[in-house]
Formats: C-alpha cells, sequence, structure tokens
C-alpha cells in the first residue's frame, strides 16, 4: 500500500501541487504498428528490421489490425469515448533511432478521449480523469555507452523502432505522489487485466512522464509545470514527484519562477536534473499522415471488441467478494493478476467451500511459498491438491493439525497434498467410545468450565473440543468430536 | 489584394535549423528572396473565405468515394520476412557489431 | 540553324512486339539488343539513362523467348523493353532519384509497379534521368545533368520525368515508368509528342517510389499511343496490400473502354484555361483537336473551373510541406551520402544535407517547413487544404456537366535549356494546367495533337472523373495522330 510522504506538512498547508501523467505503453502484438515486422523483445540488433521500420525511401505504412483491437481494447477499460473517426498524424523531428525524420502518432483526433480510472486514497476512492489515448509507433535504440568507441560514437538499433505504442495522457488531477503512485499501480492493473500490453517497466514496455506544477492553496491558476522524464518505476516517480514539489516550492519561497522545461531523475542521487539544452524548443509541425486514410472503428467492430473485454480488476474484486464472502485484503491477493484470479476461481468452483478454500489458501499456502521463494506455478501442492485438502477439511475427515502436518510434509518432500494424505492417512479417531472417554477426562478435569456450559455459556463447548484434540495429539474427527462434546454437556 | 508575411533572414535560418539545412550566406540570400517570392503569390489564398470549408485532411475524402471496411486498409498481425541484416548494414554510411554508428549524440 | 533532333521513325507498338514474339517472327532478346544499341547510339546527346540493367533485361528476354519456344500463352508486355524513372525503386540497380544524396544507393526490393511490368513480361531496361526528388518542370534540377528534347537538342524534354519522356521519343524505350505530382508526366509528354497518362491518385501502388508528395504522387506510363499506355496501365493499376491509399475498386479492361465510338460524348472547355499567357500556336493546336472532336461527334461545352488561379498557390504549399517531411529521412545515417567532415551529429545532418540536396530541393524543403511551422500552419497548410477541397468541387460540379474536360497540357511549348533557370517562380507559374488535376485527384493524359511552327510538339491535356481512364483514352484516341511523327 502507499507509504506516507515526506514533503514536510508545512510545504503541503501553503502550496497544492498538480499532477499529470503521461503513460506509454508497448502492445503486445506479434508485429510492429505499420509493417510486418516481429516486434518481439530481445533479438540480435538489427534483424526485425524492412523497408518501412527502416525508413528506406519508397516505404509505404500499413496499420496493424490487432494494434487497433488492443488499443480499442484499452481505450474502453479506462472508459474513453473510443472516435469512429481517427487520424494519424507526422510528428516531425530529426533523431537517429528515428529513421522517417518523423514518428507516425495521432495529434487532433485521437482514438480515445474522456476517459477516468479510479483510486484509492485515505479519503476514499478518487476517480482520475484522462484526457486521451492515441496510437503511435516506438523509435529505436540508441546506445551512448559500452563499446570501445563510445566516447565519439552513438550506436543505434531499429528492432524495437515501429513497434505499436498508445499513449495514455492523464488529466492534471493529482494532488500528491501518492495518488500519481495508486494512479500508475491501477492503470498498469487494468491494462494487465485486458492483455493488451506485459506492461514491464524494467523492459520498456511501459513508460512513464510525469508532468507536475505547485500552486498556493486556494488559487485556481495551475503554476508552470516541469516534466520529469526518464523514471523506471513506480516508486520512483513517486520520490522524483516529491523532489520536484520541493524543489519548486524553494523555487517560489526564493524569489525565483519555476521554468517550464523537461527535467531528468537520477535515481542515485535522488534528485532531477534540468535537460535544457541550447537547442530551441521542438517545434514538431504536426500534420495529417497523408499516407494512412482515417482509422474507422465502426460501432460493429467496436461491440465485437468490447466482447472480449475481460472482467476487469474492480469489478472482479467486487463479485468475489460477495461470492466467495472474502475480505477486501483477501480479494487484493487473490486478484493479484488476471491468470491467479482465473485459476483460483476454477478451483473455487470444483472446490465444496469456496470460503474454506481461500482460508486455506491463505494459511497455509501463501506463506510456505514465500518462505521457500517460489511463485504458485512451483508449488509442490497444486491447486488441485488444495481443492482435495479444502474438501478434506470441509467434511471434517481433518483436524487443522493434522492439515499442517501434511502441508509440511508436502513442502518438505516437493509432493502434492492427496500423495501425501494417501500415504501418511493420518489415524483419525473416529471410534466414539475412544473419543466419550477422553471426553470424560476431560470433563473430570475441569468442573468449572462444565459449571460455565451448564450455566449457559455454550461457547465453552470449544474449550472442552480443544482440549480433548491436544489430547488425541490432533487425531480427533473434529465433526464426531463436536457432536459428542455437545452431547456429553447437554446431557 | 492581401499583404503577405515577410519572411525575414532570422525565419530562414530558424527554418534551415528545423530542416537540418546548413545554409551559407549566399544561399540564405537567395532563399530568402525565392521564399519572400513565392509566398507573395501564396498571399492570393487569402483572397479566399474559406471560414465555412472544412480543411481537407486526407486524399480519401477528395475521391468522394465511401469509406472501405477496415480489413481493406488494415493488416494482419501475421510475421513477414525482414531484410537481411548485412546487405541493410552493407549499405550503410558507418556500420559495426551489427548497429548504424553515428557521431555521438550529447543530448538526452 | 535548325537544333539537331534524335527521334525514331515508325516505332513498334506493345502489340505488335508481343505477337512477334510470340510467333518467333523476332525474339525478346532482339528487342532487347536493338534498344540497347540504339541507347548506345544515341544517349549520349539524350542524356535520358543513368543506370542500365542489362543483365537482368536479358534474363527476362530469355525467358519470354523460352515461353514463346513452348508454345505457352504470353503475358501483356512480353518483350517490350521498358525504362523505369530513376524515383522508383528496382533491385539490383540503383536509384538516386536524380539527386546526390542518394549517390550509390541500391533498393533492396522492387517497387510495385515495377514488380508488376516484369510480371507482365516487360524487359527493364534501365534507370531513367529526372529532376531532382521529382521536383522540377525541365529536368535541369537533375544532379547528373540534364537532359534534352529528342525534338530539338538545344530544348528541355520538360520535368521531372524528362528521361522517360525522352526515351520513348527517340527509340530507346517502346514504354517508360514516368511519376506526376504536380504535371510531371503530362508536361514531359507535351513537350516530347509522346503519350502520358496520369491515373487517378490511389490507382496504381505508391509502394516503391520515392516519396516527394504523398497525397500528390503518381506512377504512370508513358508510350508513342493511347492504347499502349493504357496497356500498362491495366497492368500495374489496382490494389495493393502495401499501400494504404491504394484503390480497391477493380480495373476495368481498359482496351474495351477505348474501343467504344466518342460519339454523343460531352466534352468541356474551362475558360480560365484559355485566358492570357497561353501561346497562340497552343491554342491553335489544343483548338484544332477540339475540332476533331467535334467531328468525331463529340458535343462542345464551354465552362468554368472557378478557383484555377489559386491552385499553383496551393500547390506549391502542400507538396513542399508534405516533401519537406518526406525527405527527413535523407539524414546520412543509415544509407546515402554523409558528410565525412562531421564531428558531431547535428554537424552530419546539416553537412550531409546540404551537400546531397540541390538548389531547387532546398528551396522547397524550406518552403515546406515554413508553412507547417508553429504560427503559421492554419495560414498556409490548412488554408491551402481548404482551398485544396474548393479546387476539387471545382471538377466535380464540371463532371455533373461534362464527360471529359480538354485543355492545354503546357502553356508553351518546350523552352530552352537554361532560360527559366533564374526564376523558379516562372518555373512554377508555368504549371498552371497541370497542378489543379493533381490537387483534385482526377485522372488525366497528355496526347500529342500538334506542331509549333518550329516543329516542336504541342499536347493536349483531357481530364476524367476520378477513376474514368476509360473515358480519358476513348477521347484521347479521337485526338491522336497516328503514323509518322515528323523528322526535321
Amino acid at each position: 500500500m502507499a507509504a506516507t510522504t515526506s514533503i514536510t506538512p508545512e510545504i503541503l498547508a501553503k502550496y497544492e501541487p498538480v499532477i499529470g501523467l503521461e503513460v506509454h505503453v508497448q502492445l503486445l502484438t506479434e508485429t510492429k504498428a505499420f509493417c510486418g515486422c516481429s516486434s518481439k523483445y530481445g533479438a540480435e540488433p538489427n534483424t526485425h528490421i524492412c523497408p518501412n521500420c527502416l525508413g528506406l525511401p519508397g516505404s509505404l505504412p500499413v496499420l496493424n489490425y490487432r494494434a487497433v483491437e488492443f488499443a480499442v481494447l484499452a481505450s474502453m477499460a479506462i472508459h474513453c469515448e473510443v472516435r469512429e473517426r481517427s487520424i494519424f498524424a507526422r510528428k516531425n523531428y530529426f533523431y537517429p533511432d528515428l529513421p522517417k525524420g518523423y514518428q507516425i502518432s495521432q495529434y487532433d483526433k485521437p482514438l480515445g478521449e474522456h476517459g477516468w480510472i479510479d483510486i484509492p486514497t485515505p479519503a476514499g476512492s478518487k476517480r482520475i480523469g484522462i484526457t486521451r489515448l492515441h496510437m503511435e509507433e516506438d523509435a529505436g535504440k540508441s546506445i551512448h555507452d559500452g563499446f570501445p568507441d563510445s566516447a565519439t560514437r552513438t550506436y543505434v538499433d531499429l528492432n524495437r523502432c515501429g513497434t505499436p505504442l498508445i499513449e495514455i495522457v492523464s488529466e492534471p488531477d493529482m494532488r500528491t505522489p501518492d495518488e500519481a503512485y495508486e494512479y500508475l499501480t491501477r492503470l498498469k492493473e487494468i491494462l494487465l487485466y485486458t492483455g493488451v500490453s506485459d506492461c514491464n517497466m524494467e523492459e520498456g514496455s511501459l513508460r512513464c512522464d510525469a508532468n507536475v506544477s505547485v500552486r498556493p492553496r486556494g488559487q485556481e491558476e495551475f503554476g508552470t509545470k516541469a516534466e520529469v522524464k526518464n523514471v523506471n518505476s513506480f516508486r520512483f516517480v513517486r520520490a522524483a514527484l516529491e523532489y520536484e514539489i520541493e524543489r519548486q516550492v524553494e523555487v517560489i519561497e526564493t524569489g525565483g519562477r519555476v521554468v517550464q522545461e523537461s527535467r531528468t531523475w537520477n535515481s542515485q542521487e535522488g534528485r532531477t536534473y534540468s535537460m535544457r539544452s541550447k537547442e530551441q524548443a521542438h517545434d514538431y509541425r504536426y500534420f495529417p499522415e497523408p499516407d494512412l486514410p482515417p482509422l474507422i472503428v465502426s460501432a460493429e467492430w467496436k461491440a465485437e471488441i468490447a466482447k472480449s473485454m475481460p472482467e476487469l480488476p474492480e469489478a472482479r474484486r467486487a463479485r468475489m467478494i460477495a461470492e466467495y464472502d472474502l475480505t477486501e485484503q483477501d480479494a487484493q491477493t487473490l486478484t493479484a493478476t488476471r491468470e491467479f484470479a482465473d485459476t483460483f476461481e476454477a478451483s473455487a468452483k470444483k472446490a465444496k467451500s469456496a470460503k474454506r478454500l481461500t482460508n486455506l489458501y491463505l494459511s497455509e499456502l501463501t506463506g510456505r511459498l514465500k518462505a521457500a521463494g517460489l511463485e504458485l506455478a512451483q508449488s509442490p501442492v497444486t491447486m488441485d491438491g488444495l481443492v482435495v485438502a479444502s474438501d478434506l477439511a470441509e467434511k471434517g475427515d481433518l483436524s487443522s493439525r493434522q492439515l499442517k502436518q501434511i502441508f509440511d510434509i508436502a513442502f518438505e518432500k516437493n509432493e502434492d497434498f492427496p500423495v501425501v494424505y494417501e500415504r501418511e492417512k493420518p489415524q483419525q479417531i473416529s471410534d466414539p467410545a475412544e473419543l466419550e472417554s477422553m471426553i470424560d477426562q476431560i470433563i473430570a478435569g475441569n468442573p468449572k468450565q462444565v459449571e460455565q456450559y451448564r450455566a449457559g455459556k455454550k461457547t465453552v463447548a470449544a474449550f472442552f473440543v480443544g482440549q480433548v484434540m491436544r489430547l488425541s495429539k490432533g487425531q480427533a474427527n473434529p465433526a464426531l468430536l463436536n457432536e459428542l462434546v455437545t452431547k456429553k454437556l447437554d446431557a | 489584394m492581401a499583404e503577405a508575411a515577410k519572411v525575414t533572414a532570422e525565419d530562414v535560418r530558424r527554418v534551415a535549423e528545423l530542416a537540418n539545412l546548413e545554409l551559407d550566406a549566399g544561399e540564405e540570400v537567395r532563399m530568402l528572396r525565392d521564399l519572400n517570392a513565392i509566398l507573395g503569390h501564396v498571399a492570393q489564398l487569402n483572397e479566399l473565405d474559406t471560414s465555412s470549408v472544412e480543411a481537407m485532411a486526407q486524399v480519401t475524402e477528395i475521391l468522394a468515394l465511401p469509406a472501405l471496411p477496415a480489413l481493406e486498409t488494415l493488416r494482419p498481425d501475421v510475421i513477414r520476412p525482414s531484410l537481411d541484416r548485412d546487405i541493410v548494414l552493407g549499405g550503410a554510411p558507418e556500420a559495426g557489431s551489427g548497429f548504424f554508428k553515428v557521431p555521438k549524440v550529447l543530448e538526452r | 540553324m535548325k537544333p539537331e533532333s534524335v527521334l525514331t521513325e515508325k516505332p513498334p507498338s506493345i502489340d505488335c512486339i508481343r505477337r512477334q514474339v510470340a510467333d518467333g517472327t523476332k525474339t525478346a532478346q532482339a528487342f532487347a539488343e536493338e534498344t540497347y544499341a540504339r541507347i548506345g547510339a544515341v544517349d549520349s546527346r539524350i542524356h535520358a539513362y543513368l543506370a542500365l540493367s542489362r543483365e537482368r533485361a536479358l534474363q527476362q528476354a530469355k525467358k519470354m523467348d523460352a515461353m514463346a519456344k513452348s508454345g505457352q500463352t504470353l503475358p501483356p508486355l512480353a518483350g517490350v523493353p521498358v525504362g523505369i524513372k530513376d524515383v522508383l525503386n528496382m533491385q539490383g540497380a540503383p536509384a538516386t532519384a536524380g539527386s546526390k544524396i542518394l549517390a550509390g544507393y541500391h533498393p533492396p526490393y522492387d517497387a510495385t509497379a515495377v514488380q508488376r511490368l516484369e510480371a507482365a513480361g516487360a524487359i527493364l531496361l534501365g534507370k531513367l534521368n529526372c529532376d531532382e526528388f521529382a521536383m522540377g518542370s525541365s529536368n535541369e534540377n537533375s544532379a547528373y545533368g540534364p537532359v534534352r528534347n529528342p525534338h530539338a537538342l538545344d530544348r528541355v524534354p520538360g520535368g521531372s520525368s524528362g528521361g522517360s519522356a525522352a526515351a520513348v521519343a527517340a527509340g530507346m524505350a517502346v514504354g517508360t515508368l514516368g511519376t506526376d505530382t504536380g504535371g510531371s508526366i503530362r508536361q514531359p509528354a507535351s513537350f516530347c509528342g509522346v503519350v502520358g497518362v496520369l491515373p487517378t491518385y490511389g490507382r496504381v501502388s505508391r509502394f516503391g517510389l520515392i516519396a516527394f508528395a504523398s497525397s500528390l504522387d503518381r506512377i504512370g506510363p508513358f508510350a508513342n499511343t493511347v492504347l499502349d499506355c493504357a496497356t500498362m496501365l491495366g497492368v500495374i493499376a489496382g490494389h495493393d496490400d502495401m499501400d494504404a491509399t491504394s484503390s480497391a475498386l477493380p480495373v476495368p479492361d481498359y482496351a474495351a473502354e477505348m474501343a467504344k465510338p466518342v460519339e454523343g460524348l460531352r466534352i468541356g472547355v474551362p475558360t480560365e484555361y484559355f485566358a492570357d499567357g497561353l501561346d497562340p500556336e497552343v491554342r491553335a493546336a489544343i483548338e484544332g483537336g477540339i475540332e476533331k472532336l467535334r467531328g468525331e461527334g463529340c458535343t462542345i461545352h464551354p465552362i468554368s473551373l472557378p478557383h484555377t488561379r489559386y491552385a499553383i498557390p496551393t500547390y506549391y504549399v502542400l507538396a513542399t510541406a508534405e516533401a519537406s517531411a518526406n525527405l527527413a529521412r535523407f539524414d546520412g545515417v543509415r544509407y546515402g551520402y554523409r558528410a565525412e567532415d562531421a564531428n558531431t551529429l547535428s554537424a552530419m545532418y546539416r553537412r550531409s544535407r546540404d551537400g546531397g540536396f540541390g538548389a531547387e530541393v532546398k528551396r522547397r524543403i524550406l518552403l515546406g517547413t515554413y508553412a507547417l511551422s508553429a504560427g503559421y500552419y492554419d495560414a498556409y497548410y490548412r488554408k491551402a487544404q481548404q482551398v485544396r477541397r474548393l479546387l476539387t468541387q471545382d471538377f466535380l460540379n464540371a463532371f455533373e456537366q461534362v464527360d471529359a474536360i480538354v485543355t492545354p497540357t503546357a502553356p508553351t511549348p518546350a523552352f530552352k535549356l537554361g532560360e527559366k533557370t533564374d526564376d523558379p517562380v516562372a518555373m512554377y507559374l508555368a504549371d498552371i494546367y497541370t497542378v489543379t488535376a493533381s490537387l483534385a485527384g482526377i485522372c488525366g493524359i497528355s496526347v500529342p495533337c500538334g506542331h509549333s511552327s518550329e516543329g516542336l510538339p504541342i499536347g493536349m491535356q483531357i481530364l476524367g472523373k476520378h477513376f474514368n481512364e476509360g473515358t480519358v483514352f476513348r477521347v484521347a484516341q479521337g485526338v491522336e495522330q497516328q503514323g509518322v511523327m515528323p523528322v526535321s
């Protein structure tokens, strides 16, 4: 969950930060946005290139159908209005990893607009607006160090050039670095659930630039904003914003004016640096891309894409809480990824009691997996095995102590639950006579509790159950034990 | 007759920088003269009242045809063979270790 | 003294070649060798070719001859010697676009139009000289030297497809491909006395065409007759997956369309195209052509295309704006010319581009960049887009009343080399009859319809509605002067 901000209360009392985020997300298509080259990450440099993504003379872009589907799906998942007719545009600038000397993007008339997502805040749920979502192509990679001649040479790899991206621009609705962190977390979760991207910041399939300004509390007009780039984790986004807010406040307090500029985040030093160069500000000279006809997303196509929309995280959690009687916390754990949520629910349907399955998962499996450093996929006890365990416990054939023992063995010997169970077949005392004799023992030794029971405190029965269970070293049949204890005490 | 916006030497320099052209003094003078001459003619466009005319963004509009269904102008997400890297890098002004090479980029 | 000319008598038609190759009268190899011999004999005076592709040509010729020998049906262009404008990619041959910045560049793929010609049996002879990046109206902007008009060697052949037009006129190819953005097929066709076709925008795939202005560029054929042009267009036209702006409309049988008589067709004559500035001999030749059509049963109607005078400024804003972006890829990074002495990236960019581009190209890049730059977009680019709509509407309105429109192709016959090079604006203004159709996306043709008193060819432009090339061919054939071209 969110950590508390380190900005002083004095600053926050006087100034209000205003934050907007621009997120670039690579789409998980097989091929690039405008050509048939593979868009897979990690290939040998310059092996996924063709006349189009190389910017050879005479090449022409042709838009990837699946990229459009993904972009529309993402737009809908963040509640954007999907434009029926959107236009591509050329964004013109020179850079070695931009072969055409322009990037095909969208300017006027982007694919999606006027969306939102809800984020949790200490004060409750908050809605963050999304101004637009548009499609564009990625640039290649420029490598400035690591080669013998890197002092005088930059190396260029164009594999990434042309990979389809969506750019999601939020409204400047966030007011604290924590809100920015939450926004990114929620946005990533939604996008992961739609399957349009793997949102991996390390590999660069999700990138974030932050725009931040401050204004005196109560002022309506926004302050001058700075853009922070080169932040490669959500944690660092929060830290960079905290730094920027303090820096901007200091500038203002010492009589200066905040400059509108791009700044880069240095995670080692924990600060931002100005990227201002002597060159003029970019004049991108946007104009509609003549090589691409307008993108038409008809109502029919949109409806078809909408059908493939999976249940999104918020809605899924709400349903699972209701259906399986879970806590909010439990629901968060179980819906951490869509894959796991799917796996879990498939098992829950097979089990006799979804609630017991959940409890068992949370109490017996998660802790052990974490301790052993294993993912669920590597767990000795599979979900099916867990279902078996859960059903046994539900039937009352196994006590919780016995369950734990079997789990211990399963993890120790790297075997699934049913295998261990079959072998160990823990001795369960189901002979009423044997149980009754133990119950008599406990009753004899605890007259006070008997009195309490007889006086009307029925919950005391649990004490007797527990004591007999201990006496039997956890082998007493729990269901039968409960029945007999009650019978004996009532007698 | 509408007044043409006069292009200045400063404009020519700014635009040359945007277009990455290095003009010598003589070229700059000639370009300034030519641009002003051309833009003098372009100023004629201001005689037309186009306030209610929609800008024609895409050529398909002028062809007065109904919009094509998506599949006609979009590509399936299927891999096509890429070019042979050796051939491509072989034609490059400077290349090495599988990369294109350029003089060091200082910014960014 | 009369200037020298290099023309060809009774050039063979496409159909004639195909028949001879098919029935063994003459091999494709013989046709190819003959053409190369002709090139060897006369091209030093014309300078139409920048590179020859003998190996590919002869391999193809052998293939056609083998097919003929085995009795297979030959494709429509079997054995036909064809030249390709150097802005079109042809694997195995250089593609310079008439520019130093692409000196030594060899494209790793064929343009679709080139591929389709070869698949139809054509023999690809080599790459043809043109104005640099197709920017020019005289072929004097080529970095590799000008092309001369075969009718008079002290005259320009027109541009930018000067090499393509001259090659046909001088018998150095039976058909060629050129490109037309503001008139670059039609005007050289007129100056060189050959037929040149402007297909509707989107009729022919632009994949593999080194782009000048993406919303205006068209690839089209040159040949000696309208029928030959129609045959070539039928081969290269049609939808291409690699060009998202190519049309999916079916390609009609142009020969069948042409076979229909012109009787009853309504011909529009726009008053704006017959005003001052039109050379009287050109006017006379066009009027002669119109009379011929009237004699064949067409009705002639005066029409108005009221926004005509705004076409040149509109064209020069839009074409240069698109060109400024299309030419940004020539940066010395991945291919082409890179300046030697540059130690920083920005110096490399500037010196490579400044050193590699000629003056006309630089002028247009600057103009286009200016028109798109911050603060000027609305006044120039957006304004031009609006006027483009008005110009297009002029044509759509006219085509409600008439089936085809007839105009001069150029205000004068071919001018002398060096005559207009000092005044770029004068050069631009001469495009007045051709840029209108370019902006509107409609189709057209230039067909020879007479000569000046000095023996220089004069062409008539016939324009048709979008995708109505059939009607244009029909009318053009009605005007076409069959038979021998005058020899000086």
